[in-house]
């Protein structure tokens, strides 16, 4: 198992093939960001992360790392950003999807996001899964199409009773598991969850995770999250970040990317290892 | 276990409380910030009845020198000449119901598209040029834009109408539709935003599909505010749709070119007549342009409410 050595080298043609020797060898996305600002801010340099087939990629690392940032990379969220500046390039099934010839929008209906806070609209729960079908048009038969995304989010025998009520009136492990639901019913490709579980208690964070390693057999997940044992317990590889505070600035960067069990079990570098120890310099 | 330091023994330790003194924790006005706090509630709530003693005072003549004339032939009836019985201002209750509402027409589609943009485009020049404009005009006297109106239909059209008086309207109710919109759009939580926007939506679909039903509360409030206020207007009106003392409708079609009639006109008109008929319908039309705005008021909300709960 190949995991790279840290700091990366600013050599791009170096990091090409980190990932070839990987299990499920099918990269999905390919992403590389070598500079990434908020204006004249750097936020994220040298993270290269390749995000595999029908599997969990998990994000650890301490705030402010840049965790988030380089997940919203994926699916292009950082363009509403103002000042979001980017060097490097995010592949989608080979495809540079920073391209200019490629719509940020179309790009989001491939590659779906689950968000920190649940944010169903306010709408009725069958709304709320029935946006994206909306949103493109569908012609087909919706009802259908709701059914399977809310019982893919393991959510259909609790709610069927009350679809054309509030989504708001839901508990918080609820919304976001119709969160999850409004997510899959376009069937994108890959979905992308920013700390899906840090607003909820531990029975519904359990159930998010259940849900997840289900998930992987349809979709392709990569996730932010605070909670090692999270991350332990469903990712299948795990990219630690931190944050380089030596230039002046607080520019995260990838230390370490590996099988999850080795990036736990038997961490390569310094950082990682207080990090998972608990031990902060 | 806790044991105090000024209550040393066995006795302190097993009762912590021994040294407390409970009349501490009685109410008493002696103490400097409980007599503070009770002078202050006094002072709120006597200025409290004080801020609303005026309008309460004005609802009651409303409803006592209004009330009395209250009658159908009010609503049926055109405006009586001098010394002559009865009569009542059906016309003006058309003319300021369709004036209001061709106003909205105008104002609405104006006013939110604004107001969307505004909402877009924090900063950027263009939109603060346009929000301190909106802000300016809450403030601009309603009869410069009587005024105003005169000089761009009146003037051009040739006569006074009922069109001329929408437009004034229209320009006194703009702000406030822009202003209360943007901000109910603004509060749409940045999360749902992103939610559109992570489900590939685009932005006219984020704004179509999202922004706006999740901030129509809002919107709808802002828009009842200004008819609510438009309403009321007198000044504008004298400069464009003058009064009359007929129907709006005349062999069978309205004449939206020909002066109108308005209740805050007739208000007007009628205060300062030396004759009590007159007077009394005066009265009469202020209560019933009261209620008809209250009633405004009203639909609003309810549809509002209905559609928070729906929704």
């Amino acid at each position: 198992m190949a995991s790279e050595s840290v700091p990366i080298p600013n050599d791009s043609s170096n990091m090409a093939p980190l990932f070839s020797a990987q299990r499920n060898g099918d990269v999905v996305i390919d992403c590389h960001i070598k500079e990434l600002y908020y204006g004249t801010f750097k936020a994220v340099r040298d993270t290269v992360v390749p995000i595999a087939k029908n599997a969990i990629t998990a994000f650890i690392g301490p705030s402010g790392c840049g965790k988030s940032t380089v997940l919203r990379c994926l699916n292009r969220m950082n363009d509403l950003v103002r000042g979001f500046r980017f060097e490097g390039h995010v592949r989608y099934r080979g495809h540079d999807i920073y391209g200019s010839a490629i719509d940020p929008v179309a790009v989001r209906r491939f590659i779906g996001m689950v968000f920190q806070q649940p944010n169903p609209f306010a709408t009725s729960i069958y709304n709320n899964v029935a946006f994206g079908l909306r949103l493109n048009g569908y012609k087909g038969n919706k009802g259908e199409k709701v059914e399977k995304a809310l019982r893919s989010a393991a959510l259909w025998d609790e709610v069927k009773d009350k679809l054309h009520k509030s989504a708001l009136a839901l508990s918080g492990g609820q919304q976001q598991r119709l969160c999850i639901a409004r997510a899959i019913a376009t069937e994108p490709e890959v979905l992308l969850m920013d700390e899906p579980c840090s607003a909820l208690d531990p029975i519904a964070t359990r159930k998010i995770e259940e849900l997840m390693t289900e998930l992987r057999q349809r979709f392709t997940i990569a996730i932010v999250t605070h909670n090692l044992q999270q991350a332990q317990r469903v990712a299948d590889y795990t990219g630690f970040l931190y944050v380089d505070t030596t230039q002046g600035g607080r520019t995260g960067y990838l230390v370490e990317f590996g099988e999850s069990h080795q990036v736990f079990q038997d961490p390569k570098h310094k950082h990682t290892r207080d990090y998972i120890r608990g031990e902060f310099s | 276990m806790a044991t105090r330091a000024n209550n040393p023994g066995s006795v302190a330790v097993l009762n912590p409380f021994a040294g407390v003194d409970f009349s501490q924790l009685e109410r008493s006005l002696q103490r400097p910030r409980t007599l503070m706090n009770f002078a202050l509630n006094l002072i709120v709530a006597s200025m409290t009845i004080l801020a609303l003693i005026p309008l309460f005072s004005v609802l009651w003549m409303l409803l006592w020198r209004g009330g009395q004339k209250l009658s159908l032939a009010l609503f049926t009836q055109l405006p009586p000449a001098p010394l002559e019985p009865g009569g009542g201002f059906g016309n003006a209750i058309v003319g300021t119901l369709i004036m209001v509402g061709l106003a909205v027409l105008m104002s609405v589609p104006v006013g939110l598209l604004t107001a969307i943009y505004l909402a877009q485009t924090r900063v950027g020049r263009v939109a603060q040029v346009v929000r301190f404009s909106a802000k300016v005009l809450t403030g601009f006297p309603s009869i410069l834009a009587g005024v105003f109106a005169y000089g761009a239909i009146v003037l051009v059209t040739g006569g006074y109408s009922s069109i001329a008086g929408a437009v004034a309207l229209s320009i006194l109710m703009l702000p406030t539709i822009i202003l209360t919109s943007e901000e109910a759009i603004r509060m749409v939580p940045t999360r749902m935003k992103e939610a559109a926007f992570g489900m590939g939506a685009t932005h006219t679909q984020a704004v179509l599909m999202v922004l706006l039903p999740t901030a129509l509360p809002g919107i709808l409030t802002g828009v009842m505010l200004a008819v609510a206020r438009a309403a009321g207007e007198t000044a504008p009106l004298l400069f464009t749709a003058l009064f009359s003392n007929y129907w709006l409708w005349s062999h069978g079609r309205a004449e939206l070119m020909k002066p109108t009639a308005s209740l805050a006109v007739l208000i007007y008109n009628f205060a300062g007549m030396p004759f009590p008929n007159q007077v009394e319908l005066a009265w009469a039309a202020a209560l019933v342009l009261v209620l008809l705005v209250l009633a405004a008021n009203l639909i609003g909300q309810s549809f509002s409410n209905r559609q928070n709960q729906q929704v």
